[in-house]
C-alpha cells in the first residue's frame, strides 16, 4: 500500500512538469491520454464498481458539452458555472435513465442498449436543435490565444493540459474515496451478486441510481472540458456511438474495476494508437483502414487473452497488490 | 396530403420492414438460445451485400441467384465463427463478449474498406427502377419481390424449428439447457448450427439489401443496433416478433417521415424501443 | 523527436533578440532567404470522404512542379490524413506544424478545417482553407486562416441568381419548387443561407412551397421523395452529398415523378464521376449544378487540365474540377505569397496573403484577393448541366460549352 502511493506520487511530480520538455504535439497527446483517462475513470464508476454496462456514455459528454458551451455563448456565462450547469443536467439524464431501467428491473443487456438507445435518440434531437446550431455544429467564440484567460478557459494548451491532469487527479481521488468507502462497498456487493446483496438488505435500486448519477455527472466535466478545448460541437460527432465506444476501451483494455486500469488503458490506447500511425507513415504505406484493423486485431486479443485487463498483471508483478488479492486495486 | 400518397408510403414501409425483419430474425434466433450479444450482425450484413455486388459486377449475376449460395456460404461462416471464436467467451461477463465482437466488427468493417474501397456500391439490374402501377398505388418491384423472399425464408425457418429434428433440438437448448444436456444433446454443435443459421438469414438480407441499397464499408453498425431495436421491440427469441418489429419500425418510420421532418424519423425507433424496454420489456410477442 | 526545454527556448530568445538588433542595422545581409516552403495539406483520406479527399490531393500532386515553372519557387508537400475527424484534424495538424510545415491546406470538412484553424491561429502558421463552406471558418476573427472558397452565404447567393439566369436563359417561368437538403453540417449551412437570401431575391419567379431534409445516412429515401412529389412543384431545389443524390434520383424514377429539373444552388454530387456511373447517361443527365467550377477558356485550366492528364492518364479533369482545382489554387496561393515575402515565416507570410491579388487562375470568378476576415469573395459560380455523361458549362456565356436546356425531359421520354 506504501509502495503504491510513493509510486503515485512520483507519477504526479512527473506529470506536473512534463509539459516543459515536450513539443506542442506529444502536448496534444497526453491531453487525450489524460481526457480519456478521466472519462474512464467516471464510467468505471458504473460498470467496474458497480457492474452496470453503459454504452451510451457519449451521451452525457455531450450534454454536458451542449449546456456550459451553450451557457457561455448565449448568457456570458464562465464556464465554472457552466460546468454546474453541465453537472446538474447529466445527473438529472442519469437519473431518468437509471429510474426509467432500475424501476423495471432493467440489467445486464437490455440496460446497456437502453443506454445506446438514449444516445442516439439524443444525438438526433440535437441535430434538429437549431438555438445550439444543430447539424451545422455549435462554434464558440475565439480570441487571441496569447493571454491566458483561465476564468473563461480561453488560453494556450498547456492550460489545457493542467485544467486535464486535475481532472484526471480528481476523478483518481474521487474513484479511491469510493472505492474505500461504504458506498463503494454497497455497489461492490450489487456487482457481484446482485440478489445476495438484495437479500442481505442492501437498498439495490438506491445505490444502482447513485452510481449512475455519480458517473454521469463526472462524464459531465469531461463535456465541459472538451466544448472548451476543441470549441465546436457537432452532434453528429459528440454524442455518436464510437464515442461511447471510445471511452469504454481504455478502462477495459487497462482492468474494469480497478483504480489504476483506465489511466493505464488510457496512456496504452492513445500511444499505441499515434505509434501505429508514426509506424504506418514510416513505411509509406497509407492504405487508410490499416491501423483500425491492428486495432481491432489488438483488441480481439488482449480481451482473449486478457480478460480483466493489464493492469492487475502488471500491479502483481511491481508489488503493489498482494498475489490473489482483490482484484481491486 | 393526399391518401394515395400516404398508402404507396404505407407499403413501403412496410416492404421494407420485412427485410429489416429477416435481419432482425438472424439475431433473434442467435440471442435466443446462444446468449450472445452479437455487435457484429450488420457487418456480416454488409458483408453479404459486397459478395452479392461483387458477383453482379464480376460475373453479371442477379442478387436473386446469389440467395442460395450466399445462403449456405454464411451458414458456414456463422458455424466456423462460433465454434472458433465465440465459443469460449461463452461463460465470460457481458462485456467481454461485446468486446470480442466489437472487435471482429472493426476488423471487418476495414477489411471491407481496405479491398472494396470507400465508394458506395450498388446493383442496379434490368428491374431496379421498375414500379406496378394497380390504381393509384404504385408499388416498387424490387421492394415487393425482396419482401416475398424475406417471408418464405421465414417461413422455412419456422419449419425448421417447428419439424425437423435439430431444430427442435436447438429449441430445447433455449428452453433448458440443463436439460438438454442431461438428455445428451451435443450442445457445442447445436449452438454451432444455430449461429449458422443466424448467419445464413443475415446473409440473405445482405443479399437483399444490395438490391435496395447501396453499400459502403461503414453500412455496418447501423443495422446492427437498428436489428437490435427491431429484436427488443419484438421479442428477444421469437420469430414473429422479429419480423413483426421489422415491419413496425419500417411503417412507423415512413409515416413519421410523413408528419414530421424526415430527417428526424430515426428518433422513432429509439423511442419505440424505450418505450417497450420500460413498458414490455420481453418484447410485444412471447418467446416460443 | 526534439523537444525544446525552457532553458533553450530562453537561449534561442536571447540569440534572436541579439541578431535581430543586428538585422535592423543590416536588413539585406540578415534576412533568412528561405529556399522552399514547406507545405501541410490536411485531407480525408479515410471515411466516407476518401474518395473527395483522393481527388483533392490530385490537385495538390501536380502543383510542386507546375509552381516552380510560373513562380521559380520551390514547394515541398507533406500529406496527412484527417481522417474527418475533429480530434484526428487537430493532432495532424499540430504534428504537421511540429515537423516543419511552414502552411497549412486543407481540409473539404467544415467541422475538421475549424480545428485545423485554431490550431494554425494558436501556433501562427497561415492556413489556406482549399474547400469548405460553414461561414464561421472566417467569422472567427482569426488572422491566420484564408479560405479560397465561398462560404454557404455566398455559394447560395450565386447559385440562385445562376438559378434565375437559367430560367431567362430558356424563357422559361417555374412558379413552385421543393428544396431538399441533407441534414449535415454542410446542409444545414446551406438551408440556413436560402433561408436568409431567397426571400429577399424578389426578382425570382418561384416560390418554395416546401422543405424536406433528410438524414445524411437514409438509406431509403421514398418517403421524402413522397412527399416532395405530393407538392406538385415545378422544380427541385437540392443540396445534396454525392450518394444521396443518386438515391433521390433512384427514388424519382421509381415514383414516376419528373420535375422540371433538379438544380442544386451550391452542393455536390450531382456533376461527381460516381454520378453519372450509378445512373448511366439515362438518368444522370441534365442534372443541374450551380457551383464554383474552372473556366474551360482560361490558360491556367487549360494548361493545369494537360498536367492533370499526362500524371493521371485515366482521369478527366471534368471528374475532379472543383477538387483538384481549389486545392491546386490554394497551393498557388501559398507560392505567389512565398515569392513575395521572401521567407517562410508565419506574420510576413500571412500579410504576404492578406495582399494576394492574383488574375491569371482557372477558377470562375474575379481576381483571388482576400478581404479583412481573409475571405475571398470574388468566387463565382458557374451552371452545369449533365449532358451525355460529363459535366459541360451551360453559363455564363463567356464560359459556356452548351446552351442550357429547361425543362428537362422525363425520365420515360429520354432513350435508354
Amino acid at each position: 500500500m506504501q509502495r503504491s502511493i510513493l509510486a503515485l506520487v512520483v507519477l504526479l511530480a512527473v506529470l506536473l512538469v512534463l509539459p516543459f520538455a515536450l513539443d506542442r504535439y506529444m502536448l496534444s497527446v497526453m491531453i487525450l491520454i489524460l481526457y480519456f483517462a478521466f472519462v474512464g475513470q467516471a464510467w468505471n464508476v458504473m460498470m467496474g464498481f458497480c457492474g452496470q454496462l453503459s454504452l451510451g456514455h457519449a451521451l452525457y459528454v455531450g450534454l454536458g458539452a451542449y449546456t456550459s458551451a451553450a451557457l457561455y455563448q448565449h448568457f456570458e456565462l464562465i464556464p465554472w458555472v457552466g460546468m454546474i450547469a453541465a453537472v446538474l443536467v447529466c445527473v438529472a439524464a442519469a437519473s431518468i435513465i437509471g429510474w426509467l431501467a432500475f424501476r423495471f428491473g432493467i440489467g445486464g443487456t437490455y440496460f446497456a442498449l437502453l443506454t445506446i438507445a438514449f444516445a442516439e435518440f439524443t444525438r438526433i434531437g440535437f441535430e434538429h436543435f437549431d438555438w445550439v446550431g444543430g447539424t451545422a455544429g455549435f462554434f464558440l467564440r475565439v480570441t487571441q490565444q496569447s493571454r491566458m484567460d483561465v476564468l473563461n478557459l480561453r488560453g494556450d494548451p498547456i492550460m489545457f493540459y493542467y485544467l486535464a491532469l486535475a481532472l484526471a487527479v480528481a476523478g483518481f481521488l474521487l474513484s479511491a474515496w469510493l472505492l474505500r468507502g461504504r458506498l463503494g462497498f454497497y455497489f461492490r456487493a450489487i456487482r457481484d451478486n446482485e440478489e445476495a446483496a438484495r437479500a442481505a438488505g442492501v437498498n439495490v435500486f438506491r445505490y444502482k441510481m447513485y452510481a449512475v448519477q455519480i458517473s454521469g455527472g463526472m462524464t459531465a466535466l469531461a463535456g465541459v472540458f472538451f466544448a472548451f478545448y476543441y470549441n465546436n460541437l457537432f452532434p453528429e460527432q459528440i454524442f455518436h456511438i464510437s464515442r461511447s465506444i471510445e471511452i469504454i476501451l481504455a478502462p477495459i483494455i487497462g482492468g474494469i474495476g480497478t483504480l489504476f486500469g483506465p489511466v493505464l488503458g488510457a496512456a496504452v490506447l492513445t500511444l499505441a494508437s499515434e505509434g501505429i500511425n508514426a509506424a504506418l507513415e514510416a513505411l509509406g504505406h497509407e492504405i487508410p483502414g490499416v491501423k483500425q484493423i491492428l486495432y481491432g486485431v489488438a483488441l480481439g486479443l488482449s480481451i482473449m487473452f486478457m480478460p480483466h485487463g493489464i493492469w492487475p498483471g502488471i500491479a502483481r508483478r511491481l508489488g503493489f497488490t498482494r498475489a490473489r488479492d482483490d482484484s481491486d486495486a | 396530403m393526399p391518401i394515395d400518397a400516404v398508402v404507396n408510403i404505407v407499403i413501403s414501409g412496410l416492404f421494407t420492414g420485412l427485410v429489416y425483419g429477416l435481419m432482425a430474425l438472424g439475431l433473434s434466433v442467435i440471442y435466443g438460445v446462444v446468449r450472445i450479444v452479437n455487435f457484429a450482425h450488420g457487418e456480416l450484413m454488409a458483408v453479404g451485400m459486397y459478395a452479392a455486388v461483387f458477383a453482379f459486377v464480376m460475373a453479371g449475376i442477379d442478387p436473386l441467384w446469389m440467395l442460395v449460395p450466399l445462403a449456405v456460404a454464411f451458414f458456414g461462416i456463422g458455424y466456423g465463427l462460433q465454434r472458433a471464436l465465440v465459443n469460449p467467451f461463452i461463460g465470460r461477463p457481458e462485456h467481454s463478449q461485446f468486446i470480442l465482437l466489437l472487435a471482429v466488427a472493426l476488423v471487418l468493417v476495414n477489411l471491407l474498406l481496405v479491398f472494396f474501397g470507400p465508394d458506395a456500391r450498388g446493383v442496379l439490374v434490368s428491374y431496379s427502377l421498375d414500379s406496378y402501377q394497380i390504381g393509384p398505388l404504385l408499388i416498387d418491384k424490387v421492394r415487393l419481390i425482396c419482401a416475398a423472399v424475406a417471408l418464405i425464408t421465414c417461413a422455412i425457418l419456422f419449419a425448421i424449428f417447428r419439424y425437423l429434428s435439430f431444430g427442435k433440438a436447438i429449441r430445447a437448448c433455449a428452453d433448458n439447457l440443463l436439460g438438454a444436456q442431461v438428455v445428451g444433446l451435443n450442445v457445442k454443435h447445436l449452438y454451432a448450427l444455430t449461429f449458422g443459421l443466424g448467419t445464413a438469414c443475415v446473409g440473405i438480407a445482405g443479399c437483399l439489401m444490395s438490391l435496395l441499397v447501396d453499400v459502403t464499408p461503414g453500412l455496418g453498425p447501423a443495422y446492427t443496433l437498428l436489428a437490435f431495436v427491431i429484436v427488443i421491440i419484438g421479442g428477444l427469441g421469437s420469430m414473429v416478433g422479429a419480423l413483426a418489429g421489422g415491419v413496425l419500425i419500417g411503417v412507423s418510420e415512413s409515416v413519421a417521415g410523413l408528419l414530421f421532418t424526415p430527417s428526424a424519423k430515426g428518433m422513432v425507433s429509439f423511442a419505440l424501443m424505450i418505450l417497450v424496454l420500460v413498458f414490455r420489456p420481453q418484447g410485444l410477442f412471447k418467446a416460443r | 523527436m526534439p523537444s525544446v526545454t525552457r532553458r533553450d527556448f530562453n537561449r534561442l530568445a536571447a540569440g534572436s533578440a541579439i541578431a535581430g538588433s543586428a538585422a535592423l542595422a543590416a536588413p539585406a545581409v540578415v534576412r533568412a532567404q528561405a529556399s522552399k516552403l514547406r507545405v501541410g495539406v490536411l485531407l480525408p483520406r479515410s471515411g466516407a470522404l476518401a474518395f473527395i479527399g483522393q481527388s483533392c490531393q490530385r490537385g495538390a500532386d501536380i502543383a510542386p512542379a507546375m509552381l516552380r515553372e510560373m513562380y521559380g519557387v520551390e514547394i515541398e508537400l507533406m500529406n496527412a490524413d484527417m481522417e474527418s475527424s475533429v480530434d484526428v484534424a487537430r493532432s495532424r495538424a499540430e504534428k504537421l506544424i511540429d515537423d516543419g510545415a511552414q502552411l497549412l491546406v486543407g481540409a473539404f470538412d467544415s467541422g475538421p478545417t475549424a480545428a485545423i484553424a485554431q490550431v494554425a491561429e494558436q501556433r501562427k502558421v497561415p492556413f489556406v482553407v482549399n474547400i469548405a463552406a460553414a461561414p464561421q471558418i472566417t467569422e472567427q476573427g482569426y488572422k491566420y486562416t484564408f479560405r479560397n472558397f465561398p462560404s454557404a452565404g455566398d455559394l447560395i447567393g450565386n447559385g440562385l441568381s445562376l438559378t434565375s439566369d437559367i430560367f431567362q436563359a430558356t424563357s422559361a417561368a417555374p412558379r413552385t419548387a421543393v428544396f431538399m437538403h441533407v441534414n449535415d453540417t454542410f446542409g444545414s449551412s446551406m438551408a440556413k443561407g436560402i433561408a436568409a437570401i431567397l426571400p429577399k431575391l424578389t426578382h425570382l419567379p418561384f416560390k418554395l412551397v416546401d422543405t424536406i431534409s433528410y438524414d445524411r445516412e437514409a438509406r431509403d429515401l421514398s418517403v421524402e421523395i413522397a412527399k416532395a412529389k405530393a407538392t406538385q412543384a415545378d422544380f427541385i431545389l437540392l443540396v445534396s452529398r454525392l450518394n444521396d443524390a443518386i438515391l433521390l434520383v433512384r427514388e424519382l424514377v421509381k415514383q414516376r415523378w419528373s420535375p422540371q429539373a433538379i438544380i442544386s444552388p451550391g452542393s455536390p454530387g450531382m456533376y461527381e464521376a460516381q454520378f453519372y456511373k450509378a445512373l448511366g447517361n439515362r438518368y444522370s443527365d441534365y442534372c443541374i449544378s450551380n457551383v464554383p467550377w474552372y473556366n474551360p477558356n482560361a490558360a491556367l485550366a487549360q494548361s493545369v487540365e494537360a498536367t492533370f492528364h499526362k500524371q493521371f492518364p485515366q482521369e478527366k479533369l471534368m471528374f475532379h474540377a472543383l477538387n483538384v482545382g481549389f486545392t491546386f489554387e490554394a497551393i498557388m496561393i501559398a507560392a505567389d505569397a512565398f515569392k513575395r515575402a521572401g521567407t517562410t515565416d508565419g506574420d510576413p507570410l500571412a500579410e504576404a496573403i492578406r495582399q494576394t491579388n492574383i488574375t491569371e487562375h482557372m477558377m470562375v470568378g474575379g481576381p483571388i484577393t482576400f478581404d479583412a476576415k481573409g475571405q475571398n469573395t470574388q468566387i463565382a459560380s458557374a451552371c452545369i448541366q449533365n449532358r451525355d455523361g460529363e459535366p459541360v458549362v451551360v453559363l455564363p456565356q463567356d464560359a459556356a460549352q452548351k446552351a442550357p436546356v429547361y425543362p428537362v425531359p422525363a425520365w420515360n421520354e429520354r432513350k435508354a
